[in-house]
């Protein structure tokens, strides 16, 4: 138990992104600046080269969706083989209207949104209460109850999925939305982060809070909180990304396009009779982009989000 | 305004109220205090404590207990208790081994190069030079793309007439190399080993980045006065600095190799194909329990499968003990 926070993370919000520290390299260079200028020089090239190359692989397969959905069907697979695959040879939204029309792309987004929205919120509000809990609420049991929640974490997902498709199905939950969000709002990782963030919160500030006479329930709401910002940006975004990308458990529970996430709903579509992949890549384009783009607004939220992962021992 | 709201069940010290002795008062408002965080607390864990008893323990006992049953998705007949068998018959089965040992290929392949790679990245990217903002956007874009997208658009970048990838190899090769990937046996498994580590590498990058930067500069600064190169430094700074992470990063991606799902539902012609090549312990479970609706078998896998996650998470933990013992 002592290890918990070794990464340092949760306790100090900002210091595990990737921001520039300054003063981190700077003095060794202005003392050495003749030996790391070399040193850097050497590297450079190579440096570069492997940078690019490694975006390359990156790119391209995004590159080639984008072009593919924006050209005629017969092009896809006619440029497939060349260069011409990565551009826009010619241009026109044909693909993006068959394909909304034909999966019923509204439907799915909104299905998406809804369970996606539902479990990012529950989840906020279920594992961060549960986590004050842990960490600053003295109560009967408190410590078996933690040992508990920390042996939860490894219990991966598919190996409950069997009982609880029979659950569901007892329960009448088949292809509903709440069998999508109800078993997943609590998760025993994320309590584990909440806790680990409100155990380095100063004593003090509740202490502050009680002698105004806040009871626990104010206390967490206007003073823990605001201030944990951190640690719910990055169990949100955590939590947004495994929901959003759920595949199996949706497989498994949904029938019907009036419920089925994004990810089963772009599967089912490039069954569906006839076969065109600029439609597909019109699909994969509109799936992605918004995701895209809000990714780079909160790229900094986004990457100490994942980050926080390692905080895990 | 008297903090002690006297909570109920509480008991409250005798006497007229704002004459109490100095001496009890602060005794009396830490009992008042006590009452209250404990029913506080109470209430504060109660909806995650519900939700986790009925969506994670109610499950993981009744898999264990299915497992020894006979249970079937619809069955008009009782359940009976059936021991052993279960397990007899899914380690019997040649499908299930044909399925763990393309999980144990798969992740012989991915962890070592996909953990490489993210390392090697996330080396690049720590570097103060121009760009590195821009190269960790890259890198990181397709974890925001979801599985069912990656594993659709590799598929048509796959393709064995016509798809990208050929195109070029066929360049590099003058069509020495023209792979059949998703319709050939021996091809159709790099294929979902490219799609996984384009999907996921970025991932891996990131956690390692956190990790290089909780390594102090100072140590570098000392490293270079001491004239260790590049190599030298990565070797004897970098790699032991990180050593906690690469534990962790190892054990996820071993975790995940062995959850392989999505991309070998969505890639090969038909789930797990061609001819079993990529079948999975994971296909192998949704199968047998949905597709066949062999309740019981499949909860043995699923058991199967939960103690060789138990096993790899114990081995990291042992791991990081060790290390913690040496500090």
């Amino acid at each position: 138990m002592s290890t918990i926070s070794t990464t340092g993370a949760p306790g100090t919000p900002g210091t595990t992104g990737a921001g520039p520290r300054p003063g981190a390299a700077a003095p060794s260079a202005r003392r050495h600046p003749g030996r790391l200028r070399r040193a850097h020089r050497h590297n450079l090239p190579l440096h570069y080269a492997v940078s690019i190359g490694a975006a390359l692989f990156i790119l391209v397969p995004l590159l080639f969706m984008f072009a593919g959905s924006v050209k005629p069907n017969a092009d896809v697979l006619a440029d497939g083989g060349s260069w011409r695959a990565l551009l826009p040879t010619s241009v026109s939204a044909d693909n993006f209207v068959s394909a909304w029309e034909r999966s019923r792309f509204g439907q799915l987004l909104l299905n998406s949104l809804v369970i996606c929205g539902l479990t990012v919120l529950g989840g906020a509000v279920v594992n961060s209460m549960f986590g004050y809990a842990l960490a600053r609420l003295r109560w009967v049991g408190r410590n078996a109850v933690l040992a508990v929640v920390i042996a939860l974490i490894i219990i991966p997902f598919e190996a409950l999925a069997i009982p609880l498709l029979l659950m569901v199905t007892e329960m009448g939950w088949l292809d509903t939305y709440q069998a999508q969000i109800v078993p997943f709002i609590a998760q025993p990782f994320f309590i584990y982060l909440f806790y680990s963030f409100f155990l380095g919160l100063p004593r003090e500030l509740e202490e502050a809070a009680q002698v105004d006479g806040a009871g626990p329930w104010r206390t967490f709401r206007t003073i823990i909180v605001p201030l944990s910002r951190p640690v719910f940006a990055s169990v949100a975004i955590l939590s947004f990304l495994i929901s959003w990308g759920q595949f199996l458990w949706p497989v498994m529970v949904t029938r019907s396009e009036a419920v089925r996430p994004l990810p089963v709903g772009m599967a089912v579509f490039q069954t569906l009779p006839p076969l065109q992949w600029g439609d597909i890549m019109a699909f994969a384009t509109m799936m992605t982009v918004p995701v895209l783009i809000v990714f780079v607004i909160f790229q900094r939220a986004f990457v100490q989000g994942v980050a926080a992962q390692s905080v895990k021992e | 305004m008297p903090p002690a709201t006297a909570a109920p069940g509480t008991p409250v010290a005798a006497g007229p109220p704002g004459r109490s002795a100095p001496a009890t008062a602060p005794a009396k408002n830490r009992r008042a205090r006590r009452g209250r965080e404990l029913r506080a607390g109470l209430l504060f864990s109660l909806p995650a404590v519900v939700l986790l008893l009925l969506f994670m323990v109610a499950p993981f006992v009744s898999a264990l207990v299915l497992s020894f049953t006979d249970q079937r998705l619809v069955s008009p007949r009782p359940v009976s208790f059936v021991g052993l068998e279960n397990y007899v018959r899914v380690l019997t089965d040649a499908q299930f081994w044909g399925a763990l040992t393309n999980n144990v290929v798969f992740a012989l392949i991915v962890v070592p190069l996909q953990t490489g790679a993210a390392l090697g990245l996330a080396v690049l990217v720590n570097r103060r030079l121009p760009g590195r903002v821009l190269f960790r956007t890259i890198y990181f874009l397709p974890t925001v793309t979801v599985m069912a997208v990656a594993a659709t658009v590799w598929k048509l970048l796959l393709l064995p007439d016509g798809g990208m990838v050929n195109g070029v190899l066929d360049t590099l090769t003058f069509g020495q190399l023209q792979p059949g990937w998703l319709s050939s046996t021996s091809w159709a498994m790099p294929a979902i080993v490219i799609t996984s580590i384009w999907q996921g590498v970025g991932f891996q990058m990131i956690i390692f980045l956190a990790g290089l930067q909780a390594i102090p500069a100072s140590l570098y600064e000392a490293a270079t006065m001491d004239g260790a190169n590049a190599w030298q430094q990565f070797r004897n700074v970098t790699l032991p600095g990180l050593r906690n992470t690469l534990i962790f990063v190892l054990n996820v991606t071993v975790i995940f190799a062995f959850r392989l799902f999505d991309q070998v539902y969505i890639m090969p012609q038909f789930p797990g194909g061609p001819l079993d090549s990529t079948r999975t312990m994971m296909l192998q479970l949704l199968q047998t329990g949905y597709g066949r609706g062999l309740i019981g078998q499949a909860s043995a896998i699923a058991v199967i499968f939960f103690l060789f996650v138990l096993a790899v998470t114990l081995v990291q933990r042992r791991f990081s003990r060790e290390e913690r013992a040496v500090q």
